[in-house]
């Protein structure tokens, strides 16, 4: 690179070296593609030498790939490109890679649970349902009213958390807190599970099975999420707005309700929805604490309820006489809880966008 | 409305920072008051200290005294909340909360406060605010539009407007111009004079022309060297800062022999 060279118009650069702007030779626009997946075949085809075997394939396909990618585009495009263009293929690659067991994932769910999506199973319940028909309509209400207790108690308790962090934590306690809640945020969910069925056990003695033991389970896996997104977005929140606002005199804990929360309020609320989406799909805490029934149990404060996930793992796990209709009816509560989790998701978007801070003119 | 300032040996600190030492100064009621001098010389430092914005910040604190007709801003007993209801501020970058529309922005102080006001009053309020702003004819058909949505000095101005909005009986202004355009910079500076008749003005400029035009009285803020507390080198009349300073300083900054 000639840094010295003085700017010449556009017009007056000439091929070679001579002016600042080098013309350069390209290759055709799906060149490095074919070369690419060239390099894929004999990849494949080395495979097959010694013994076809996919993962083979893949490792031989983007190793070469590359490599052709790489050497054709340093021949012709110099070694800057060249380098460029290695990078984006690695790049690409393993974007690949991470979306194979996501397609693989969805497909699978769909393929296998969308013979059984029909109505009864979401107004059938497993009530004296030993054979095929039976439906999830327990467990779907089930995991709704526990998912929602569990973020009654978690929502408060995170939120208020978050903002004690941001807006009013000095000095160590605000560190220990940080500290605790980063190691809340890896705790096993099975260690969740057993800490709520000891706490219900000290209180109401041995094998007590009810709902809002799950929901205080899940809580323990949730408040650290909600801390966490909260806490973010509460930081992103500009100092401008809090000064602006103590200037009018307006106190501090009025400033946090009606400025702070009112400002980022998209942004909680898509990290709730998200932190709720993390906890819907838990099935080791439920298990332990909540158990299953086959029928509908309304009532999180007393007995057994069925939840989607352990409704799923136990139609797998034990299914009767009549072994396929419990294998579909375990997809498709898999995919009735995926279908649960991209509508918040969508949710957490929609939150998004309309409580974003409006700029037209 | 407009009160007088007495500052008697004030120091401030960043934590152990001694940020500015020893300001004496006595600022008139209805009048701007226009403070200059090099970057990091505790200029913004100290005006934050008039209406105690300065302890926002963790560890920051004051010594000495800020007599406000009478009474000491720093005495035992005083809320800086009510401090900041009589002293209000405006900020270099204009910060319109940004979920509001303007009207609701000229209103923040008094619905942030929960004071009750017939929606009638609250329309004259804003009214009169933005016309005391200078900023009604601009925006009268769109009250109800996102503040975020004007240009840069028109937000500045609906700053201003809040600001007076919950009449104060002092305006503090942070370099108020300093990321506008000279249009928009001479509609603020028209403005300013417009207030000086209600308001005690109180104002940190880096540029010292418009220091020269708005201001009746100058402090020049300097400090020896970097680490060292600002001071308030001198503190007299505009005219005779920019025309006869008393200190060699002052004079080398004005006319650009600084540093």
């Amino acid at each position: 690179m000639s840094t010295q060279t003085p700017l010449a118009p556009v017009g007056a650069t000439s091929l070679g070296n001579s002016g600042p702007v080098r013309e350069q030779r390209r290759l055709p626009r799906f060149a490095p593609l074919g070369l690419f997946l060239a390099g894929v075949a004999v990849g494949a085809l080395l495979s097959a030498l010694t013994g076809f075997s996919v993962a083979l394939t893949v490792i031989y396909g983007v190793v070469l790939g590359s490599l052709f990618v790489y050497l054709v585009s340093r021949a012709v495009e110099g070694r800057r490109k060249a380098a460029d263009r290695l990078v984006t293929s690695l790049v690409t690659t393993a974007f690949a890679i991470a979306m194979v067991p996501l397609v693989s994932l969805v497909y699978t769910v769909l393929d296998n649970g969308l013979p059984r999506l029909d109505g009864a199973f979401f107004t059938n319940s497993m009530y004296r349902v030993v054979g095929e028909g039976g439906g999830a309509y327990h467990a779907i209400l089930g995991t709704v009213i526990i998912t929602a207790l569990a973020t009654i108690i978690s929502v408060p308790i995170g939120l208020l958390t978050a903002i004690y962090l941001t807006e009013y934590g000095t000095g160590r306690l605000k560190k220990a807190i940080t500290f605790f809640v980063d190691v809340m945020t890896g705790i096993p969910s099975i260690v969740a599970g057993l800490f709520s069925y000891a706490l219900f056990t000290l209180i109401f003695g041995v094998s007590v099975r009810m709902g809002v033991m799950g929901a205080v389970a899940l809580s323990v896996l949730m408040i650290p999420v909600v801390v966490r997104s909260c806490e973010e977005v509460l930081k992103l929140v500009p100092n401008e707005l809090r000064e602006a606002a103590y200037a009018l005199g307006v106190p501090k804990w009025r400033t946090v309700v009606k400025v702070v929360l009112r400002t980022a309020i998209a942004g909680l609320g898509t990290g709730i929805t998200l932190s709720v989406a993390r906890v819907i799909g838990e099935t080791a805490p439920l298990l332990i604490t909540v158990g299953l029934i086959t029928g509908t149990n309304l009532n999180p404060f007393d007995g057994r309820m069925a939840t989607l996930p352990v409704f799923a793992y136990y139609q797998l796990t034990q299914p009767g006489t009549a072994t396929q209709a419990f294998l579909d009816r375990a997809w498709t509560a898999a995919l009735v809880l995926i279908i649960l989790v991209m509508a918040l998701n969508v949710v957490a978007r929609l939150i998004t966008r309309f409580f974003a801070p409006k700029t037209g003119r | 409305m407009a009160k007088r300032i007495d500052v008697s040996d004030l120091d401030i600190y960043y934590g152990n920072f001694k940020a500015v030492e020893g300001v004496n100064i006595s600022i008139e009621p209805r009048s701007i008051t226009a403070l200059i001098g090099p970057s990091g010389c505790g200029k913004s430092t100290f005006l934050r200290s008039l209406n105690r914005m300065h302890e926002v910040i963790p560890g920051a604190r004051v010594e000495g005294k800020v007599v406000i007709d009478g009474q000491d801003l720093y005495g035992a007993g005083v809320d800086p909340v009510d401090v900041r209801r009589q002293i209000g501020m405006v900020f270099q970058r204009p910060n319109p909360f940004p979920t509001m529309s303007i009207y609701d922005n000229v209103v923040a102080g008094v619905r942030l406060n929960s004071t009750k006001m017939k929606k009638s009053a609250m329309d004259d309020l804003v009214e009169r605010s933005l016309k005391g702003a200078n900023l009604w004819n601009e925006v009268k058909d769109r009250l109800n539009r996102p503040g975020s949505g004007l240009s840069g000095g028109q937000q500045q101005r609906l700053c201003i407007a809040r600001a007076i909005a919950v009449e104060p009986e002092v305006l503090l202004m942070d370099e108020p111009c300093s990321a506008l355009d000279p249009i928009s910079t001479l509609a603020i500076e028209d403005l300013m004079t417009e207030l000086k008749e209600r308001f005690t003005i109180v104002i940190v400029t880096h540029n010292m022309q418009q220091a020269a035009r708005v201001s009746t009285s100058t402090g020049f803020f300097n400090l020896n060297g970097v680490g060292q507390p600002g001071r308030l080198i001198e503190f007299n009349p505009t005219e005779k800062i920019f025309s006869n300073p008393e200190e060699k300083a002052t004079e080398d900054y004005i006319s650009g022999r600084f540093g």
